[in-house]
């Protein structure tokens, strides 16, 4: 094998919110933990969230965990695991006193308690009004988190790998995972590191799309590393377009904006979601937002020279709201999209925001995958959590402030978990000799001399070409006819990933190997995207087709999974019995 | 476009250059990143950090045209031609503009950037006052760029004693919260020639921060507090 090899109880890939909670969790309990990730922990992209946190507390008016899961339930379209739902829902209160016990700074009510603001889909008595259960720390609720988390995990001395870049897993001959082969970025050192256990918190993979809020770093290299190693992906065509990102820019405009009393407008001045929600109105689901947006824009109701975006009104909030509140939107909009917004309207898209699908868990947060006739079975060794898993808490739609809880929730008890396992699994299983030969052939194709720069395809150019390709052929609205002929384009353009060709050859910090290995993920995501959506011949969620515009549940009510072996897809039944309480069964979605 | 890049790979260079770029940029290149990429798109050997591109991860902190700025919110119309890069001053070079954050991070470790509190935290959430809460205010939104500390003279002469406008922007950050335990402990780490008091108030932090914050106002409070306590 000739690597060299370091050893740890546990491994954690990716130091976002989620990777950080997981991994306090785990060096408070005394393991010696490894986190990797390709960026210094506090730039991770949880970093950019911005609304809050939604958690029952009831600081503002009653609440209860139980209408929290109502709203998730229907807010995924019914496509939700339940006992994952309830599980969440119930621990909400718990993660987020938490994490103000470590430091958080919540904005705070006259009473001392935690700020929670509205948010889209969360509601009061199953849908009656929207209710304020985001907790939030002004509009920059992901960084103060992130960095609490950090924080605390130099308290608890956790061991970070920084700008380390995962590349492949290591599975033996049972199928197991014990560990990973990574590239050390700064010296171009390839290492194995070995561990009993191996968590997977590597964020989504939002960069297969042209218009998006993600970050650059958001190239789904646990989901590409899952489907190298043999492992579906699940729900992969449900993907969330935020309805505020700042048209043209990409830059996100959290929904709090909304949730504070924002509203948005035709090019008539129309606050036209009062026809599509009249009860939630603005604050329905982001779904159904966007959807609308889209709708009133292709009916010509768009605003702008080209009519091609609608405002988000917020002036009426006055300045002093809008800066205590939501004082990053008042610096993104002057500098992305140049205008004062206590004066001014933003000018608004849907743009894609977040990965519904994932690398399929259990709510333990262990990865599973079909095996002897189990749907379910658990790949021993592996856990996913956060916007990488699918857990499914999120179903086809995500609701705002789902995603920092789904983070907390599932970073802990996949954390304890591990904790377990480690208890009962004294020792390390050996690695096999092949456990780095996948990574390596990777890497030495790239540094060969095949792949001088001249010779193949450039690295931004077929990165490109897949992003205009995916939000041309599987945007907001899809069809077959779209479908079809992208899932040719993504083929064709997977043959080019393989001819991508990289000029520099230097050891040192080579960002250039860096982006095409990206790529290397980024088309794993786009194949299992395209292929889910074509065959998923129904409407559910943030899946809307114009030749199949209804939900069906008769036929599509259940997870997909997606094998990158011949890009075969099967399917697997949405758990529909909660932990304790009744189900709540598929019903036709108005808000 | 114009551009004057440092250049330097330990691997293959034996001293820095600059090297000059002219890059045809898309009308829809509007901030100093977009243009970057360009750059990276004609020459991949090109090193930076960059990941949020919109001014909250900290990553693409530089030097600009001879001032410390983020590339992702500097906007193109704003800066002169040649746009001359170079890393941030005053920590070692990795590669072109990528710098060792190793000292800089290093200090705002050394400052415990986490909340004390030994007591046994209450069921809920611990009680703060909104004007408590204010104090946090300009204070815990640093993003760790480092575009203060490697603009501070006394940092770039003592960059392993003196902890820096970063790092005393977050010992400021954890005593100013209220529910803070450890203020002492915080002061004694501090007490000291260089920790705090290599501050000579030059102002370049303030100048440079990108997120508008004031290390400086944070620094001159610390040094209240601990002259109040002498006294």
């Amino acid at each position: 094998m000739g690597l060299p090899v370091r050893k740890f109880d546990a491994l954690v890939v990716g130091a976002g919110g989620a990777g950080m909670r997981a991994s306090l969790q785990l060096a408070e309990a005394g393991l010696s933990v490894a986190v990797l990730s390709k960026v210094f922990p506090t730039r991770s992209h949880t970093v950019a969230a911005q609304g809050g946190i939604g958690a029952s507390l009831g600081n503002m008016s009653d609440d209860n965990w139980y209408w929290h899961m109502f709203d998730t339930v229907k807010g995924s379209d019914y496509l939700g695991d339940q006992d994952a739902i309830e599980f969440m829902c119930r621990e909400a209160p718990k993660v987020v006193y938490e994490l103000e016990h470590f430091g958080m700074p919540f904005d705070r009510n006259a009473d001392g308690t935690i700020y929670q603001r509205p948010f889209g889909g969360h509601s009061a008595n199953f849908g009656e009004k929207p209710v304020a259960r985001a907790c939030a720390a002004a509009d920059r609720t992901g960084h103060a988190l992130l960095h609490t988390l950090y924080q605390r995990n130099i308290r608890a001395r956790t061991q970070f790998f920084v700008e380390w870049m995962a590349l492949d897993l290591i599975r033996d001959a049972d199928g197991d995972v014990l560990g990973v082969t990574a590239l050390e970025i700064e010296t171009g050192e390839v290492w194995m590191l070995q561990a009993k256990t191996t968590l997977f918190a590597t964020g989504g993979a939002g960069r297969i799309f042209a218009a998006s809020t993600n970050a650059f770093i958001n190239t789904g290299d646990g989901l590409g590393m899952t489907a190298r190693a043999g492992l579906p992906l699940e729900d992969m065509e449900f993907w969330q377009f935020h309805p505020t990102g700042v048209a043209g820019a990409g830059v996100l405009i959290t929904e709090g904006v909304r949730g504070e009393g924002g509203i948005l407008l035709n090019c008539n001045g129309e606050r036209f979601m009062e026809r599509y929600a009249p009860t939630l109105k603005d604050l329905a689901p982001r779904d159904f937002v966007s959807r609308s947006m889209d709708q009133e824009i292709k009916e010509g109701r768009g605003c702008g020279p080209d009519k091609d975006y609608v405002l988000l009104k917020l002036d009426h909030l006055g300045p002093e709201v809008i800066l205590k509140r939501l004082p990053s939107i008042h610096e993104i909009a002057v500098k992305f999209a140049n205008v004062d917004c206590t004066r001014e309207p933003i000018p608004v898209v849907p743009t894609i925001h977040y990965q519904m699908g994932g690398i399929p868990t259990n709510y333990h947060g262990q990865v599973v995958a079909p095996r002897d006739g189990d749907p379910e079975a658990v790949v021993s060794g592996f856990y996913a959590i956060g916007e990488c898993a699918c857990v499914s808490v999120h179903g086809a739609n995500r609701l705002g402030t789902n995603s920092l809880l789904d983070l907390l929730v599932f970073g802990r008890a996949a954390g304890n978990h591990i904790v377990d396992f480690h208890q009962r699994n004294k020792e390390h299983k050996p690695l096999p000799r092949d456990a780095a030969d996948l990574a390596l052939s990777r890497l030495a194709r790239l540094d060969g001399a095949a792949a001088a720069r001249g010779a193949g395809e450039q690295t931004q150019d077929v990165g490109n070409a897949l992003r205009r390709t995916m939000q041309a052929h599987c945007g907001v609205f899809r069809n077959d006819e779209l479908l079809t002929s992208g899932v040719s384009k993504v083929m064709e353009i997977a043959e080019q990933v393989r001819r991508i060709a990289i000029g520099d050859k230097s050891k040192v910090f080579n960002t250039a190997r860096v982006e095409a290995l990206e790529v290397e993920n980024l088309i794993e995501v786009a194949q299992a995207t395209i292929v889910s959506a074509q065959a998923r011949q129904e409407s559910r969620g943030a899946h809307a087709r114009s030749d199949f515009d209804q939900r069906d549940d008769a036929n599509w009510h259940k997870h997909t999974l997606w094998h990158r072996a011949g890009n075969r897809l099967s399917y697997k039944p949405v758990h529909m019995k909660p932990l304790t309480v009744d189900s709540f069964p598929p019903k036709a979605r108005t808000f | 476009m114009k551009f004057r890049i440092y250049r330097y790979d330990p691997d293959r260079d034996a001293a820095p250059r600059m090297q000059d770029y002219d890059v045809a940029l898309e009308p829809t290149d509007k901030m100093l990143l977009d243009a970057l990429m360009r750059v990276k798109q004609v020459d991949d050997s090109v090193s930076f950090r960059r990941s949020c591109r919109e001014g909250v991860c900290g990553s693409d902190a530089m030097n600009i045209n001879g001032r410390n700025g983020l590339a992702c919110i500097t906007n193109l119309k704003d800066i002169k031609e040649p746009v001359e890069l170079r890393p941030l001053p005053g920590l070692p070079v990795v590669r072109d503009l990528i710098v060792d954050m190793s000292h800089f991070f290093k200090q705002y470790h050394s400052i415990k950037p986490y909340l004390v509190d030994e007591a046994t935290p209450p069921e809920k959430e611990r009680l703060q006052s909104p004007a408590d809460r204010e104090e946090l205010d300009g204070l815990y939104e640093c993003i760790l760029c480092a575009c203060c500390s490697t603009a501070c003279p006394s940092f770039w002469w003592n960059p392993d004693k003196f902890v820096g406008p970063a790092g005393l922007l977050a010992a400021y950050r954890f005593i100013a919260d209220s529910r803070d335990q450890a203020l002492n402990e915080r002061l004694d780490n501090l007490e000291d020639p260089y920790r705090l008091f290599r501050c000579h108030t030059i102002m370049n932090c303030v100048d440079v921060c990108p997120k508008g914050l004031n290390p400086s106002k944070a620094i001159g409070k610390i040094k209240e507090i601990m002259v109040r306590r002498t006294v």
